[in-house]
Parts: structure tokens; sequence; C-alpha cells
């Protein structure tokens, strides 16, 4: 996401964007990749992730939402089968 | 003329007022929206007698009686941020205090008005005047003025508000006034009619900005919510200071627009700089505040003597006008600069190190020496002043700064 120069930016601060557009996920250095041959649809990694990045969907298996995902790597660690792997960027 | 293009020169009234009452006067007429604020002294008799208009009903103004100037300058933001006019007053410790939204105040582009009563900040305790509060808030993102007189306390306690309100500066400001020398001194005070001030002053004036909603007004509005103050990090943050130091560029240019528009109803001029016999000048100095009125005094019994002496009175401090005060500088050939503060470990004092950096790239600059007096309170008088002057004689003289700084009245020196 290329951002505003300073010229650009509205002053004293004020957010010109939604948080919801605010996208973080370029902060983190590794991200999940889940094995879904593996999974066993537990949803741990769903509960455990702090920021809400590992979404549910419909068929039953989650997926990291790398717009907000930190890379923190608490999914990896929790997951029972071990099927996510933290990968680097 | 005035805001609206009518010409006046309003009529005046003199009064017997002290610099903190000619703070609080001139807010009376202002009538801001909120005033939020503690005592401390030497700021207190301005919020006492501001709650004694609020009390009998000749203001508007919500007072809000804060427990700690923390609160008065976070009261201060939320005001402002609503779109009110917010004044306090500080000094000192009470300064120290509010320190973290001293910084937010002027992040967020808030037009607050405060007066500060210089005086030496703890410890050990004193109450009395020096400017180590003020120059401790040099790099807050305040603009300063130092008023020399009960007078100019007045006339700047109403023009401020135009000059943080400007649209192209948007920035809280700090009306300086040393403590007891003229916080407590009473003076004549030429002053307006209520209704000459409300023209000058108007209605507070607002930016566009565009929010996540799209573009509105800059103030906190239900119907245009906009997000002040979010978390602003590496990738931002940096990007926001710069529109500080712009705002502070646009304040240099614009701040004497105003001057010359309360010159035009007050009959009052001020400028950043002000020189005093500078033209064939041999040795000058420059300061800040109430101690400028003793140094023209002296420089007219040096003048008498054949010592050709000249001064300069610095009244803005922030944004520092370095064009200008090398203007009246001019070609003196030694520039002493007398300050009320000490940086511990520093090179030299604030102003002095302001007017190093300004001179450094120059080839032809002045042969210059801090000189340090007057802290907590100590009197400042002509003799200390003259021995300044002899000091830059002999400097003049041999050609040589024997030492950077030195200070003048303390014991064993």
């Amino acid at each position: 996401m290329s951002k505003r120069t300073w010229q650009e930016l509205p002053k004293g601060a004020v957010s010109y964007k939604s948080s919801m557009d605010y996208k973080t996920g370029d902060w983190g250095v590794e991200a999940p990749k889940i094995d879904h041959s593996k999974c066993t649809k537990c949803t741990l990694c769903h509960f455990f992730c702090p920021e809400g990045a590992i979404l549910m969907r419909e068929d039953g298996y989650t997926e990291p939402d790398l717009d907000y995902c930190k890379g923190c790597g608490i999914c990896a660690k929790e997951c029972p089968v071990k099927c996510i792997e933290m990968v680097r960027k | 003329m005035h805001r609206d293009g009518e010409k006046i020169m309003a009529k005046q009234k003199l009064m017997g007022l002290n610099g903190d009452e000619a703070v609080a006067y001139a807010t009376k007429q202002v009538n801001p929206d909120v005033v939020a604020a503690y005592p401390i002294t030497p700021q207190t008799i301005i919020v006492e007698r501001f709650s004694e208009y609020v009390a009998n009903g000749e203001v508007d103004t919500e007072f809000v009686a804060v427990e700690s100037e923390h609160s008065a300058m976070s009261t201060s933001v939320g005001a402002s941020a609503a779109g009110a006019r917010a004044f306090t007053a500080t000094a000192a410790n009470g300064l120290a205090l509010m320190w973290e939204i001293v910084y937010i105040a002027s992040s967020l582009r808030l037009p607050i008005v405060m007066a500060l009563a210089n005086r030496a900040l703890s410890g050990p305790i004193n109450i009395h005047n020096d400017h180590s509060d003020g120059m401790g808030a040099r790099d807050s993102g305040w603009i300063q003025i130092y008023c020399e007189n009960a007078q100019e306390v007045y006339d700047t306690s109403i023009a401020a508000w135009r000059m943080a309100e400007h649209l192209k500066v948007q920035l809280p400001i700090m009306v300086c006034l040393d403590g007891f020398t003229l916080s407590h001194t009473m003076e004549n005070v030429m002053t307006l009619d209520d209704e000459t001030v409300h023209k000058f002053v108007g209605e507070r004036p607002f930016i566009k900005v565009e929010g996540h909603l799209g573009e509105g007004e800059f103030r906190l509005n239900p119907e245009m919510p906009l997000t002040m103050g979010p978390l602003d990090l590496q990738d931002f943050y940096f990007e926001h200071k710069i529109h500080q130091v712009e705002a502070m560029e646009e304040a240099l240019k614009y701040i004497t627009d105003i001057d010359k528009e309360w010159a035009e109803v007050s009959g009052r001029k001020y400028d950043y700089v002000e020189p005093y016999m500078m033209e064939d000048a041999e040795v000058a100095l420059i300061g800040m505040g109430s101690m400028v009125g003793t140094i023209r005094y002296v420089v007219d019994e040096l003048r008498e003597e054949g010592i050709k002496a000249g001064m300069i009175k610095l009244r803005l401090f922030r944004p520092f006008p370095s064009e200008a005060i090398k203007k009246a500088v001019g070609k003196v050939p030694v520039l002493g600069v007398m300050e009320k503060c000490l940086s511990f470990g520093a090179p030299a004092s604030p102003l002095m190190e302001e007017l190093m950096t300004t001179y450094y790239h120059d080839k032809e600059k002045p042969m210059m020496k801090n000189y340090v007096v007057g802290l907590g309170g100590r009197d400042v008088s002509p003799d200390m002043i003259k021995q300044a002057y002899k000091d830059m004689l002999k400097i003049k003289k041999t050609g040589k700064v024997d030492k950077l700084l030195t200070t003048i009245g303390v014991r064993g020196e």
C-alpha cells in the first residue's frame, strides 16, 4: 500500500481512512501457512489468534487474513496436529 | 482598518492592572468558551479574577475548576477539539505537570491560548521569576511570546487568539509574562472596549480536513465524526511532525499580520524583534521579557556617557525569527545574550544556542557572549547590566571572547 506524503496528509494527524482500511499485516516477519490435508478443523488457531486474523471458512477450515496478521506464530504453536508452519515473508 | 474593513481607532480606557489582571481582563473581553485552570503562584490572580467574571455573569465561559494542571491542559485539549475557544494559565511546576498534554495540544493543532507567568522550576522550591519553565517547553511545538510590560501582556492576550487560530497556523500559543515583575506589579494599561475586542477576535475559524467520512471542519462533531489523536506509528508519525515544522514556518509569516491589524485597532505596534539604538551600536544586548526595559534604560545611561550601546528586545521566541534578528543585529561587533535560564551540561543557555546556530554559516557575525542573570527571581539591576556592557567593551577591545557563558550576580563568581 503506498502511503501519502506529508503534503497530502490531513492536518492534526486526523485519520483519513477507517481503521479497517489500515492494513497492519506488513508489520510481521513471518506468516502462517496452513496445511489443510493435515487440519482437523478444530479451530483452536482461530480462537487463540490475538488479532482475530485467522478467519473461519464455510467449509470448516481456517485461513489467515494476511492484511492484519502480525506473524506472532501463536496459531502454529497451539495447533494440536502441527499443520501450521510459519514461513518467512 | 480592522477585520470587517471598518476604520477605527478605538476609544481606550486607562486602567491600573498588574500583568495577571491584564491577562484576565483581556480574556474576559475575548469571552472564550472554556477556561480550565488550576491556581499556581504567580499565575493565581488570572484564575481568581476570571472566576469572579464568571460568578458575576460577565462572561459566557464554562469555567472548569480542575484538580491539577494535567487536567487543565487535558480539558483545554478536549474543549478545543470540540471547537471551543479554550484558555488556561499556569507557571513553572504547573507547566511541568501538564507536560505530556502540552505536546499533544500542539501536535493535534489545537489553537489553545495559555498564559505562562514565568517562574523558576523547583527544586529547591522557588516561586519567583526566571525563564526555566518557558525555555523547557521550547520544543513543545507552541508559539511563545515573551512580554515586556503589562500593556504588552494585555495586547498580546487578545492578539494571541488570532495568531493561534490563523488558518495557516493552527497552533497553541503561550503568552509569557515574568512572574511577580509583571504578574504582580500594577501598571497603567490602556484597554479597548469590549465590542472592539469582540470584533477583532471574531469567531474561531476552522480548517477543512479529510476524515474517514470525507471532508469536514476540523472539530469534533457527531454529525461528521473525526478521529483525533489516533495511534500514529513508524509509518505516519514522522510526516505529522513535518506538519508542525511547516506550521511554525507559516506562523513566522503570518503573526506579523495580526500584529499589524492590532496596531491599526489599538495604535500599539509590536514586532518579533525590537531594536533600540542599534544603528551605530558597538556593543549590544539581546534579551526577553521584563528585563529588556531595564536594559533599554541602561542603554540610555551609557549613551550619555558616550558609549555606543544598543539593545534588542526579542518578543517572539517560537517560531525563532532568525532573519529579523540578523537584520536588527546588523553589523554590531559584540552581541551579549542575556537570559534567565541555565541548561545544565549544555555549552550555553537556550537563546545563546539558537543565536549561535543562526549565525554559524555566516562569514560576518558578531562576537557573542552569554550572560545568565536573575535565576529564581534575583533582581536584574542596572548595575549588573552595565557590568555586561563593560565586559562586551573589553571583548571589543581585545577581539577575543574569554568564555562563552558567564553568570552575573552570583556570589563567588
